[in-house]
Parts: C-alpha cells; structure tokens; sequence
C-alpha cells in the first residue's frame, strides 16, 4: 500500500515551504509560459530569460498544491543554467518517471521507494542519475491522480520553449 | 410534502448501504462525498439487478409480457418521482441522462425557441456549470444577455437588486441549493419576483430534492431538474419537470426513436409528453432504480431525512469549529437551518488537494477542487476548497473522524 511518505518526502516539503526562485521577471525581455490544471483550477506561470540556447533565469507564479509546486520549484532549480536541449532531455527523463504504470515500480525499484531515507538511492539507470532531486517525485506514480499537479510545470515550461524556439 | 413521517434516522440506516461496510488502507470508509454522488441502499441495488435477470425487455410497444413488464416498470418509477415531488402530473416526468442533460433540454428546446437578440436572462453567481455553460452555448448563437444575481459575503443570494435585474429578462434561472457552500436559497420569492417580472422560473434542484421535502407547486418553479445518483438512485438517469403547457409548446431535444407519432420522407410528427423529449431506448434499469431510490427515501420520510441533516450540521460545524479554532473557516451560512448538509472548508492555508490526500489516508472521502463553480470560487476569492457532504447514512463518528483526520493535515504540513 503507499503511503503518505511515498508522496510527501521531505524534500518535497521542502521546496513546498521554501519555494525556490519563486516570482516573476519582466517581460519582455523574459518570456512567459502559463500551465493550467483544469481539474483542480491549478496554475503555474513560469517567467524565464535566455542567452542563446542557454535558459539564464527563471520564476515560477501561479498557486497550487504541494506537489505542484514543489515539482514546479525543483525544476527551476535543475533547469537554470541549462540548454534547451539538455532541459529537453530532462523533461524527457522526468515525464518517463510520471509515467512509469504503478505495478512495475511494485516489483524491483519498489524497495528503495518504500524506504523512509530520501534521494531514492537505489535505481542506478541514467536517468535517475541527472535527475537527482527531482527523483523524491517518484513516489507520486503511486498516486495518479497527482502526476497532473507534478508534470504541470513542466509541460508549461515544454510549451514555452517550443514557443521560444518557433520565435527565433 | 413527505410521504409519511418515518422513525428518526439511525444507525440502521447505515447497515442498509453495503459500500460503506468496506475500508479504505485500513480503515472503515468515511464517506463524506454525498454531494457528488450518494451511496445506494440494497434496496436500489436488488430492484436493479431484479430488473435485470426477471423483467429485462426494451419498453413501449412490445405485446409479449416481459415488454409489458419492463413498460410498467419504468411507467411505475415514473409515477414514484411525480409522487416525490409532488407533481400534478406523472406525465410532467422527463427522464434524462442526468441533470445537466435537462438543464441543456431547457436551454436547447425552450431557450432555443423563446431567446433572442433582444432578450435575457438572470443566473447567480454561486450556480454549478451544469446552470452556466448551456446558457452560455446559447448565447453565443442567438445573442441574449446573461444578467447575474451577486452574492454576499457570507454566501447568500445578494437580492437587493433583484427587481433591476430581472426587469426585461425572460428567465431566472437559479439553484435551489449550492452544491458549494449549502446554502438554501428563497425559491418561493424568487418565484413571486420571476413571475411578477413577466419571467420564468427554472430550478437545479440537485442538491435539494435528495434532502428535503419538495413540492414544485409550494417551490413556484416552472420547470425543475434533479438527478438520480444523488439521490441514492443509480448514474445515468436524470430528471426534468416542467409545467404541462410548457412542455407542450416545446420542441424537441434530441430526434430518433420512441419521439415520434409519424415519421416520412417529408418530416416528422413528434410524441406527446414525456416520450417527446425521450428519444432513443431510455435508461431502463436506473429508472427503476430510481423508482426503488424515491421509495428509499419516502420510507426514511424526507422530514427525518432533513431534520437528521440539520442536526448533523449543526453538530460538524461545532465539531470542526471547537477542534481546530481559527485553523479552519467554513464558508456559507452558519446557521444549519439556512443551509444543507455541505461543507466547504479552508484548513489553514493548505491546498485543498493536499488535505484530501491526507484524508484519504484514514479512509476519509472528501472532495477537493472547484466543485464546477468556477465563477463562485472566484467571488470567494479561492481556486479551490475542501468540500465535505453529509447524507441520510452519515452520523457524529463520521463527522469526529474528519475532525481528527485534521490534526494529521496540520501535522503534515505545518510551518
């Protein structure tokens, strides 16, 4: 059975409490991309600023729950600094770890997922590696009704770079 | 009007419902989610499944006997909704898919025909989408304006412009009670002010019929939609009431069979009422589990029914309010008489999404979100709330394991 402490690790009420690069930049120059949960009424608003392909700054708006905004707050972190493409890539790899079905996290990965420590130290694939915090999120696959609130941030800021890069 | 006063509500009721014997990770099923759909009682699950393995043949028209008996069977439920609600008449009773599908019929049939241009029409702003969106669909064809009754801080119907408002519009359109915030709203003077103005009156009484006595002759309304699985019936069967004459003069909704009287290459001639509005092989069964659900309740007497409900609010609203103080706001009115059974609720500043999940921890069901009343959140100036709903079935334990069920939120999420 999962528990809370499946969904709520500490981490995860970390970025809840203290939201990290929490607000909004000017645009222009910055761009801005909006993602909406319609279920709940969710809203995330995601402010960013690129140097070529380089995303240079960003802000996370909007209000939410726990998980999605700490998911929005873990992201502005791994994603500052980056490329376009390696920021793909990383979506990539968070959006197949929301996606893995419940039942197969059941068997093999489920042992480091049900201990109590954070990081989820025991999966040792790629993508895992370069998700690094963001892997405290795993646990939400055992919730589905949450995966909406933890990927909301991230198909915002998917659809803001696709814009960015239509733009040029 | 009540069919019979019953004994007072028990915990006998409980027993009658055989979800709520199960638990949720681990605990006994506190289900406090009535206001999205009831639980059914057995004896709306063995009307059903009778129907199905003794009586199962498509109405109207067959000539063998278990035609006959499923055409009787439908036509008896019929007659038990009409009795519910104390319709002159069984054939005012349309059946639908649910309640949103009716309030569609009398935006598409009646509005269709009656809206245009120059004319408008009055909703509130604490109505459900089911009482928004068919109106806006239809405005945006023929161009009428939606005029809004504001509400008040506390959650009431704010009618001091009432006159202004309705001066001109041909409809007021209005929920009898919020699925939001409980509140009961004044159907009877909003009725007299209606008719006075030259407009009619509709009322989505979905959150009502299932928990209080209702007359439409005492309501004024003319025309009324409730549905079926809030009211311990099945999913799948609505209903629409409405004045003879009104029905009479309108068109059809949906085409197809069983509507029609003739039908050639030129056109068609449509059905008397109800069957004009009933077009397709309706929803047999969950009609006559809704017939078994109306019993249901008539037995219970909707006098109990209400008189346990004002008394179990009473006691949440105590509970809630003497267990976590300033931590929680409930929002509509405080007094239990002004308002049904439902509960919205601010816990701390917790998204309400995060509070359920806990809940659902300790077997708690509770609804977290906009409830589908966008434009209500946004006068409360909330995205969401927390919604807790009491039925027939619920008692103090259920209210007490939501209280404690709390302390476990604010242990959570503490600062």
């Amino acid at each position: 059975m999962a528990g809370l402490e499946d969904l709520y690790r500490e981490i995860i009420l970390d970025h809840y409490r203290n939201p990290r690069n929490r607000g909004e930049l000017e645009c222009p120059p910055a761009r801005r991309s909006e993602g909406f949960n319609p279920l709940c009424g969710d809203e995330v608003v995601l402010t960013f600023e690129m140097d070529g392909e380089v995303v240079t700054d960003l802000r996370v708006g909007g209000y939410g729950c726990s998980i999605s905004q700490a998911s929005a707050s873990m992201m502005s972190a791994a994603v500052i600094g980056k490329t376009i493409d390696e920021i793909r890539d990383l979506t990539r790899s968070f959006k197949a770890m929301m996606s893995i079905h419940e039942e197969s996290i059941g068997g093999d990965g489920s042992e480091a997922l049900d201990g109590a420590g954070a990081g989820g130290s025991g999966s040792s694939d790629d993508g895992a590696l370069r998700l690094g915090d963001l892997e405290a999120l795993r646990g939400v696959v055992k919730f589905p009704v949450r995966i909406k609130c933890a990927t909301l941030g991230w198909n915002a800021l998917a659809t803001g770079l696709d814009e960015s890069a239509e733009g040029e | 009007m009540s069919a019979g006063a019953g004994p007072d509500i028990d915990g006998a009721v409980k027993a009658q419902f055989p979800l709520l014997e199960r638990s949720v990770h681990g605990h006994p099923i506190v289900y406090l989610d009535s206001a999205a759909s009831s639980q059914k009682p057995v004896a709306v699950l063995d009307a059903m499944d009778d129907y199905y393995r003794t009586v199962n043949a498509n109405v109207h028209r067959g000539a063998y006997e278990i035609a006959a008996a499923a055409t009787e069977q439908m036509e008896q439920a019929r007659a038990d909704v009409a009795r519910f609600i104390s319709a002159p008449s069984a054939d005012e009773i349309v059946f639908t898919k649910n309640a949103t599908e009716a309030m569609n019929l009398v935006a598409r049939s009646w509005g269709g025909s009656n809206l245009g241009p120059a004319d408008a029409i009055v909703l509130t702003e604490m109505e459900h989408h089911a009482n928004i969106v068919p109106w806006h669909i239809l405005a945006a064809e023929r161009g009428f304006e939606i005029r809004w009754i504001p509400i008040t801080h506390d959650g009431c119907l704010d009618l001091t412009d009432l006159d202004r408002l309705l001066d001109g519009a041909k409809l007021l359109s209005v929920t009898a009670m919020s699925n939001v915030l409980g509140t009961l709203n004044p159907i009877p003077r909003l009725a007299a002010a209606a008719h006075d103005a030259g407009a009619l009156l509709s009322v989505d009484a979905s959150q009502y019929v299932p928990h209080l006595p209702t007359d439409v002759g005492e309501l004024g309304a003319d025309f009324m939609v409730f549905t079926g699985h809030k009211m311990c019936g099945p999913t799948g069967v609505g209903v629409l009431w409405a004045r003879m004459e009104l029905l009479d003069a309108m068109p059809p909704f949906l085409g197809g069979g069983e509507m029609i009287l003739d039908v050639t290459k030129e056109g068609f001639r449509p059905n008397t009422v109800p069957h004009k509005f009933e077009a397709g092989t309706p929803p047999i069964a969950e009609i006559v589990g809704l017939g078994a659900a109306v019993r249901y309740l008539e037995g219970l007497g909707m006098d109990a029914v209400r008189a346990h409900e004002v008394s179990l609010t009473g006691y949440a609203l105590r509970t809630l309010t003497d267990r976590h103080g300033d931590d929680i706001t409930v929002h509509g009115p405080s007094e239990p008489a002004q308002r049904g059974g439902v509960l919205s609720f601010v816990y701390r500043d917790v998204h309400p999404h995060d509070i359920s999940q806990v809940l659902d921890q300790s077997g708690v069901c509770v609804r977290a979100g906009h409830h589908c009343a966008k434009p209500l959140m946004r006068c409360l100036g909330v995205t969401a709330t927390t919604r807790a709903s009491l039925y027939v079935y619920n008692d103090t334990s259920d209210i007490d394991s939501l209280a404690e069920a709390l302390d476990e939120v604010g242990a959570l999420f503490g600062h």
